[in-house]
């Protein structure tokens, strides 16, 4: 088996060594009972490389690759150009097979990326402090919801109809142990009145802008409403490159920032490994979850960065701890880190605006077909639309035909029979003037 | 000393004799040969650079609102090559499992396949969105069903969940499992038994899904004191949280009696299944009474650590359990694969807890870990599991003379010293572990388990030859020894060779700086 160097000499001399008769003898402690042999498992023996290429490789093919069709998916999760520098550095093996930095004279590499990823974080939201990420923007939401539960000592969370369903039930899994959630009323294109609902009892709002229809929220009149009876804002943003264009979370009053940064620097994955973002205030700081990278110096008094703060984990904490993640999403902060890099300032602006005039283009488009009203007001790179069909059944249509046409609401809310007939379409820098028109044409044929 | 035709040495050298030339001063540039400096990304570039070339596209046709940004970011600007440079050189200051052995305890740090990475980047893999048409990835959905395969055939377990995105996410799912499990049962169990040997991950994750958490002593013997376990169980334990093999390196022996125990209690077993890499392929949990128990895909099946993550966390369910599996489940009928999203569309008796996180897990892991099994096989997997016992076994043997093991052998996947060697030396584990930095290797696991003074867990993984692990036993035979005779000098303030001195963790968490801030203007001109 190319992947074990031991030989059989190897192992017999081993065993010599450790005075064991044969390799049963070093599992002795296990019960009789529990000892199995190869037949008890039907699975396959060894294979080589090509055969596995070649398994794996058919499954592939099977699918349908967003950037081989029109592709107009979005709800949580975006179709961006990854520059091929990005997917090179983050496979060097000093980064891939890297361990957690617990040893900082060895690991500097990990942890200056990790700091420059938080100052990045911390400058995109507009806030003071951020972490080393979370697993993914849905789990960063809930963590974001306890964390409110512990800095106010309340119970409720209050989740807007905008937020993406997933998150909402993410959020409802984990924190409904503790206390009430409450979901606002979903209002495609329309800012519910979450303001009414917030009471003495409200440890949090969380409100999604642009929001799982795409519909860009003022965050500003939420903030001062929910301060204003002493809970938290937590704004959730799930494409984070509408950054670029839109007032960051932490200018309009947001108190914690949960975010999913997958479109920057990650694939689509089908749904992950991705990298939850999280930022909030300073004077939070010790309610946080998640690892944090601080600055320091060496004995020799040179400037070098260490895990810190760790006294709020579970490896020294244990039951007390502010979260039980033991984990961040290490190699997926670097392509971040990375791709924000190689944008800069300026190339991030570029995009945001790439990925505006595209959505608007497609949205202006769509919008003259006979029978579709765009639902959204206001967008960035994604918005909803209303079918005079059920959009899922066009949705498949188009498909037949390779196109991919969004996201039906009904997928993601299949009890609310309003969701019925919308359809979120996102639009980036990866969709064409061809897309857009093959788009369009095929709408236009399938309604009529 | 042993050299090869290029005059390197191919055995680890007689250091006493070798002496080192020392460095007289600094250099001019502050770098040493390989050794760079390097700046944080925020000190470099200049306003209006980019990397990437996006065309300016003006907005005539605004729909953003009154939300506009009013500020910029404040990246900084460095094209391609310049980007390039900076994180190849921070890479450099990493240690990594492809450079050298690194016998993290508990942490299970095995070669990483190379076409692992190859397979997770086929476009019909990584390049599709989680909420296209189900008729668009078929084959993606027949890829977790056939890792499920494996998993549940590997554990002998009949369900598994594969939405946790880690460990501890996965321990979450299984005690918000078991809770629903007591909630349709109508009992409100609120104690978890938590050996003190435990991951901290565990009693977190109790505390976490709403439990008390009540510790359990180990035996001098290092196994879990399954009496004092037993006379824990009542009417209000919920369930047992157990590590096995445990983290002292030891399959624990009472382990059926124990889940036997525990289930006539009411209770239900949950298992820590991060040492299942000693294991797979001999043992299968589900004969052992196991009821849940997470599988780390970055350990066992090799999936990449990348510095601390992404990791996998699918948890398999015993028949109690799986009805209360989170969503979304999969399922295949005459139509092909397809996930259920939705509560409503289940027959009665499935009744999931909820939801871990948004989509469907971690793809990109399970296209790895999938080509690990497929690549293995299960003779290569049963294979892998006893080098990696054989490993830490030779490990155990061949430093228990000189180094102090405070259990009885044989041991699983890795071997526990404590630091009754080092006691009267002035030396610590720390100053060990730091010294070992200076010879090439990543420290072992630290100060961990809790139940031995000084822990120093090695797990040196399957990966490793006999010729690495002959040299690596020499090395610290030596530190060994030299540390017992009083010959302290190379532990002193260690590491003296890596890219970094011992840093101030103190000072770190006093004063934090968890960002970049530029330096005000003044001191910025000085």
């Amino acid at each position: 088996m190319r992947y074990l160097p031991l030989t059989d000499t190897d192992r017999r001399q081993m065993l010599a060594r450790i005075g064991a008769r044969d390799i049963d003898a070093l599992f002795r402690d296990v019960p009789k009972a529990a000892i199995v042999g190869r037949d008890a498992f039907d699975l396959p023996d060894t294979k080589g490389e090509l055969e596995v290429e070649r398994i794996l490789s058919r499954m592939a093919s099977q699918d349908v690759a967003a950037g081989s069709v029109p592709f107009f998916c979005g709800a949580g999760a975006y179709r961006h150009h990854v520059p091929a520098a990005v997917d090179h550095l983050i496979q060097r093996s000093e980064f891939l097979t890297s361990y957690t930095p617990y040893q900082p004279e060895i690991a500097q590499g990990t942890l200056q990326y990790l700091f420059e990823f938080q100052t990045q974080v911390a400058l995109l939201t507009g806030m003071e402090v951020a972490n080393a990420s979370l697993y993914d923007g849905s789990t960063a939401t809930a963590e974001a919801v306890l964390m409110a539960q512990r800095v106010t000592r309340r119970p409720k969370a209050i989740l807007s109809g905008g937020l993406h369903p997933h998150y909402a039930e993410t959020v409802e899994t984990v924190a409904n142990l503790s206390s009430k959630v409450v979901r606002a009323p979903v209002t495609p294109g329309k800012a519910e009145d979450i303001a009414s609902l917030i009471d003495d009892q409200t440890a949090c709002v969380v409100v999604q802008s642009p929001d799982v229809f795409g519909l860009i929220r003022d965050l500003k009149l939420i903030a001062e409403a929910a301060h204003a009876k002493g809970a938290l804002l937590i704004a959730v943003v799930t494409e984070i490159v509408s950054l670029g264009l839109i007032e960051p979370p932490g200018a309009m009053g947001a108190d914690i920032v949960a975010a999913e940064g997958q479109s920057i620097g990650n694939g689509l994955n089908f749904g992950g490994p991705y990298v939850g973002l999280f930022a909030t205030r300073e004077k939070f700081l010790r309610q946080m979850p998640g690892r944090l990278v601080g600055e320091t110096a060496d004995a020799a008094g040179k400037r070098g960065y260490v895990l810190t703060l760790s006294t709020r984990e579970q490896h020294i904490r244990r039951e007390k701890a502010t979260s039980n993640i033991c984990t961040n999403s290490g190699l997926c902060c670097l392509a971040f880190t990375i791709h924000l890099s190689l944008l800069g300032e300026e190339g991030f602006a570029r995009l945001a605006r790439a990925n505006h005039a595209r959505a608007s283009a497609l949205a202006g488009r769509l919008s003259k077909i006979k029978g579709v009203s765009l639902v959204t007001p206001s967008f960035f790179n994604e918005f909803t639309i209303k079918l005079p069909k059920p959009a899922a059944e066009i949705v498949e249509k188009l498909a037949d035909d390779n196109i991919i046409a969004g996201v039906p609401a009904s997928r993601l809310m299949p009890h609310d029979p309003a969701m019925r007939d919308i359809l979120i379409v996102a639009a980036t820098e990866t969709t064409t003037d061809e897309d857009c028109a093959a788009f369009a044409d095929a709408l236009t044929e399938a309604l009529s | 000393m042993t050299m090869n035709n290029q005059g390197r040495p191919t055995q680890a050298g007689n250091t006493e004799t070798t002496e080192l030339p020392t460095i007289s001063g600094a250099t001019i540039s502050g770098d040493r040969g390989l050794d760079h400096e390097e700046a944080l990304i925020f000190e470099l570039g200049r306003a209006g650079m980019t990397g990437v070339d996006i065309p300016d596209v003006q907005i005539s046709d605004s729909r953003l609102g009154g939300e506009r940004r009013k500020s910029a970011v404040g990246l900084p600007g460095l094209s391609e090559p310049e980007v390039v440079r900076h994180y190849v050189r921070l890479s450099r200051m990493n240690y990594a499992i492809d450079a050298g052995l690194y016998p993290l305890g508990s942490c299970t740090m095995k070669h990483n396949p190379r076409l692992n990475e190859k397979m997770a980047r086929l476009p019909g893999f990584a390049d599709v969105h989680p909420l296209q048409p189900e008729s668009t990835v078929q084959g993606a959905l027949a890829l977790i069903s056939e890792l499920m395969r494996w998993l549940t055939v590997l554990t002998g377990m009949p369900a598994v969940a594969m939405s946790p995105k880690a460990g501890a996410h996965g321990e979450l799912c299984g005690m918000l499992a078991i809770k629903a499990a007591l909630d349709a049962r109508g009992e409100h169990r609120r104690r978890v038994l938590v050996p003190e040997s435990a991951h901290g991950t565990n009693p977190a994750t109790a505390a976490l899904a709403g439990f008390t958490v009540d510790e359990i002593p180990a035996k001098s013997d290092g196994h879990v004191d399954a009496d004092a376990l037993r006379a824990k169980l009542g009417p209000d334990v919920a369930a047992i949280m157990l590590t096995n093999p445990n983290t002292c390196g030891l399959f624990e022996r009472r382990i059926i009696e124990i889940a036997d125990a525990v289930h006539a209690a009411g209770a239900y077993f949950y298992c820590d299944g991060a040492n299942f890499n000693a294991i797979a392929g001999r043992v299968r949990p589900g004969d052992l009474g196991v009821d849940a128990m997470h599988i780390n895909l970055h350990k066992t099946f090799s999936t990449p650590h990348g510095g601390g993550g992404p990791g996998a966390g699918p948890v398999v369910l015993s028949q109690r359990l799986a009805p209360f599996a989170p969503l979304p489940l999969l399922v295949h009928d005459a139509n092909g694969f397809r996930m259920i999203e939705d509560r409503a569309a289940l027959p009665d008796r499935l009744k999931p807890f909820g939801r871990m996180c948004a989509f469907h897990g971690q793809m990109g892991m399970f296209v790895r870990a999938l080509a690990y099994m497929l690549s293995h096989g299960a003779d290569g997997i049963r294979q892998a599991s006893e080098d990696a016992v054989l490993s830490a076994n030779y490990i155990l043997a061949s430093l228990k003379d000189v180094m102090s093991a405070p259990f009885e052998g044989p041991c699983m996947h890795e071997a526990l010293f404590d630091d009754t060697f080092l006691e009267g030396s002035g030396v610590t584990t720390l100053d060990f572990a730091k010294a070992m930095i200076d010879e090439g290797y990543h420290p072992m696991t630290m100060y961990f388990p809790l139940v031995v003074h000084g822990a120093m867990l090695i797990e040196p993984t399957e990966s490793e030859s006999k010729e690495s692990l002959d040299r690596f036993i020499h090395v610290l035979r030596r530190m060994a020894l030299e540390a017992k005779a009083g010959k302290t000098a190379r532990f002193e303030g260690a590491p003296h060779y890596a890219p970094r001195r011992r840093l101030d963790e103190t000072a770190a968490a006093r004063k934090p700086v968890l960002r970049f801030k530029p330096k005000p203007l003044a001191q910025a001109a000085e």
